[in-house]
């Protein structure tokens, strides 16, 4: 993989990882914790939604993020496998006389 | 048959299996030894690294902990769940990437330090040693109820097998019998969890009948606002509603998430599968067989806690049904007659509470306290066994890396062959298995407590120093040594100040911004980060090959061929 490449594969990986962990802290630490009382007004069964959260709800979507993950990283990886694979063929094009 | 005979035939079954894995398993070089050969499906390595994470605290503490603490039992559900995401994003697939076979290999290679190195080993047999404790005294709590032998003699069996499969396969057998013990020990999670709920809710899904309205034997209504009378009635504390200050449940949620992507006998588990993609996949497999018995011991929590009080308060101490006596025996369970009237008073006020009852019990004794089955009660200690045996192994065998591959090979004896540093690596197993058995017999405190510290130390030891050195090129060894330094040495010093120099004064009032002991593992992050950054400004940039060592874990596998 060129430098370039190189460099904005990780910035594009940088975008996935920080926007996952908004997510995370925004529903484990946000509605899980801060802002729990608040959402526990909300009914729906026999469970408050804050307490929901912060015991099973949080946990269901920490699995979800995860397989975001991994799905948008083997898509960045396909693609940029790809790119470096094309430029070796024109760079061996470009080699021979 | 009795729950005896039951308990007998499933322990039997359970360990002989081990036995035969671990036979068929042996390892036969210092990487089948260390990492498996690399060579684990990310399937196989997501029940392993489920079975290696679940402990006995999981297993036997953590629901009976939630049933007590109602609400505020939240900083052990996400924070040991909420730490996979952090690990999954931020470690797994670099150091997958980076490919040696300890955390102490990445820390002193990439702070180029013989001194960053020893710190690592000493942090890490320190994290493992303090977390490994628990597990013993688990597995003895295990075999001295369900199989009336004393607790040394339960923990004398239990280090026994350990000892066999570790010793034999190293990683390789560790792997895959953590692979048959996830299996055991969700089975054995599940099936007392399913027969509660359809017995109190009708409801054969735990997660459901969480949230379900409860059978009319039981009072009918919506299970959490019975809970919730239950407790306003009797003087407790409402269970849907925290205790807990906010920033306390904040902070100890926090160093559960770090420490749980600092730990490094999870991290280890990540080198044994074959590239960067698998290490992704596979983290992904751990947190759903991990979310399975997460999800289900809140419920358990609730079923349980409702199911007591049903059963216990203000009943005639003669009319008491048989698991209550037997548990008394223990010492698990106690009764004292303070009005006389031959009558359990099982309220919130401690001056007229006539009933103790220890945590560890919700789980162990729920099956009996529903009156289930007598196999479905055997199956629970299976399953204790299962998660206490397989977390133990994971732990000591970072500690038999840590001082035969990390001190002997890389540190003052790097002349000698691959078979000695095999034998160095089973001679460590071996004394680390005597001195976390003579720990287990004699043993510090409650199972998950002594846990939580360990997450405190690695939240403030390795989760900064490792998530810096991929995140920040320019972080150097001055930065990264100062960090784990100052992190691990306030952070130890605090929770030693509470808990053993001055234990009276362990209240919210004295404690410093209100965290307590188990939550200061992120102000000791905090600190670590801020010293290292600081540091590393003022000291000079790593030179180009280390640099360059970065570069490259940051590239996929696939991609790296230039």
């Amino acid at each position: 993989m060129s430098d370039k490449n190189a460099h904005s594969y990780w910035k594009s990986n940088i975008k996935i990882v920080s926007s996952l962990l908004v997510v995370w802290f925004i529903i484990s630490f946000g509605c899980g914790i801060l802002f729990v009382d608040a959402l526990d007004n909300i009914r729906f069964g026999g469970f408050k939604l804050g307490f929901w959260i912060a015991q099973q709800g949080a946990i269901f979507v920490f699995v979800i993020l995860i397989y975001i993950y991994i799905h948008l990283m083997d898509k960045l990886d396909d693609k940029y496998n790809q790119r470096a694979s094309e430029e070796s063929r024109s760079d061996t094009q470009e080699d021979s006389p | 048959m009795s729950v005896q005979v039951w308990t007998f035939v499933f322990v039997f079954l359970t360990f002989g299996l081990y036995i035969g894995i671990a036979i068929w398993s042996r390892a036969g070089s210092t990487s089948e030894f260390y990492v498996a050969g690399s060579g684990v499906p990310p399937l196989a390595n997501g029940m392993a690294t489920a079975a290696d994470w679940m402990s006995a605290a999981s297993f036997i503490s953590m629901a009976g902990l939630i049933s007590f603490l109602g609400r505020d039992g939240t900083f052990y559900l996400m924070g040991w769940t909420g730490g996979y995401v952090l690990l999954a994003l931020l470690l797994a697939p670099y150091l997958r990437k980076f490919g040696k076979f300890t955390v102490p290999d990445f820390i002193g290679d990439r702070y180029y330090s013989q001194s960053a190195r020893l710190i690592a080993v000493f942090c890490a047999i320190a994290i493992s040693f303090v977390y490994v404790c628990g597990q013993m005294q688990g597995a003895g709590i295990v075999f001295s109820r369900f199989l009336e032998v004393d607790i040394t003699t339960g923990v004398v069996i239990g280090m026994a097998i350990v000892f066999f499969y570790a010793v034999m396969g190293g990683m390789k057998g560790i792997t895959y019998t953590q692979v048959a013990q996830y299996c055991v020990l969700i089975f054995a999670f599940m099936v007392p969890a399913i027969f509660i709920s359809i017995l109190m809710t009708g409801i054969p899904i735990p997660q459901i009948g969480f949230g379900a309205e409860l059978n009319e034997a039981f009072g009918g209504g919506y299970l959490l606002d019975r809970l919730d009378g239950l407790s306003q009635e009797l003087g407790f504390a409402t269970y849907t509603e925290g205790q807990r200050s906010t920033q306390d449940v904040f902070f100890i949620t926090a160093a559960l998430m770090f420490g749980t992507a600092g730990l490094p006998h999870v991290i280890i588990r990540f080198f044994t599968v074959p590239n960067v993609r698998d290490a992704r996949r596979s983290a992904g497999y751990a947190l759903i067989f991990i979310a399975i018995l997460y999800t289900t011991a809140p419920a358990v929590a609730a079923f349980a806690r409702t199911n007591l009080i049903n059963t216990v308060d203000n009943v005639e101490y003669t009319a008491v049904p048989e698991w209550f006596s037997k548990w008394e025996s223990t010492g698990l369970i106690a009764f004292d007659d303070k009005n006389n009237d031959g009558r359990i008073q099982y309220v919130g006020d401690p001056e007229t509470n006539e009933l103790n009852v220890n945590r560890d019990i919700m789980v162990l004794a729920n099956p009996e306290i529903a009156g289930l089955p007598n196999w479905v009660v055997a199956l629970v200690a299976a399953g204790a066994l299962a998660a206490a045996l397989s977390t133990a192994a994971g732990l000591l065998l970072v500690i038999s890396t840590a001082v035969a591959h990390d001190l002997m090979k890389r540190s003052f004896m790097p002349d000698i062959s691959e078979k000695q540093e095999l034998l160095y690596a089973r001679v460590a197993i071996f004394v680390a298995v005597l001195v976390a058995g003579y720990v287990g017999i004699n043993p510090p405190a409650y199972v998950a407590q002594v846990v939580a510290y360990a997450f405190g130390l690695a939240a403030a030891s390795f989760f900064p120093a490792i998530v810096l050195g991929i995140f920040q090129k320019r972080m150097n060894r001055h930065g990264a040594v100062a960090g784990m330094i100052a992190g691990f040495l306030f952070t130890a010093s605090y929770i030693i100040y509470f808990k053993t120099i001055n234990p009276s004064l362990d209240n919210a009032e004295n404690w410093w911004l209100g965290i307590s002991p188990e939550g200061i593992g992120t102000l000791g992050t905090l600190i670590n980060l801020s010293f290292a950054l600081t540091v590393a400004r003022f000291t000079p940039e790593p030179p180009p090959d280390v640099q360059a060592i970065v570069e490259n874990i940051r590239l996929p596998g696939e991609a790296v061929a230039r």
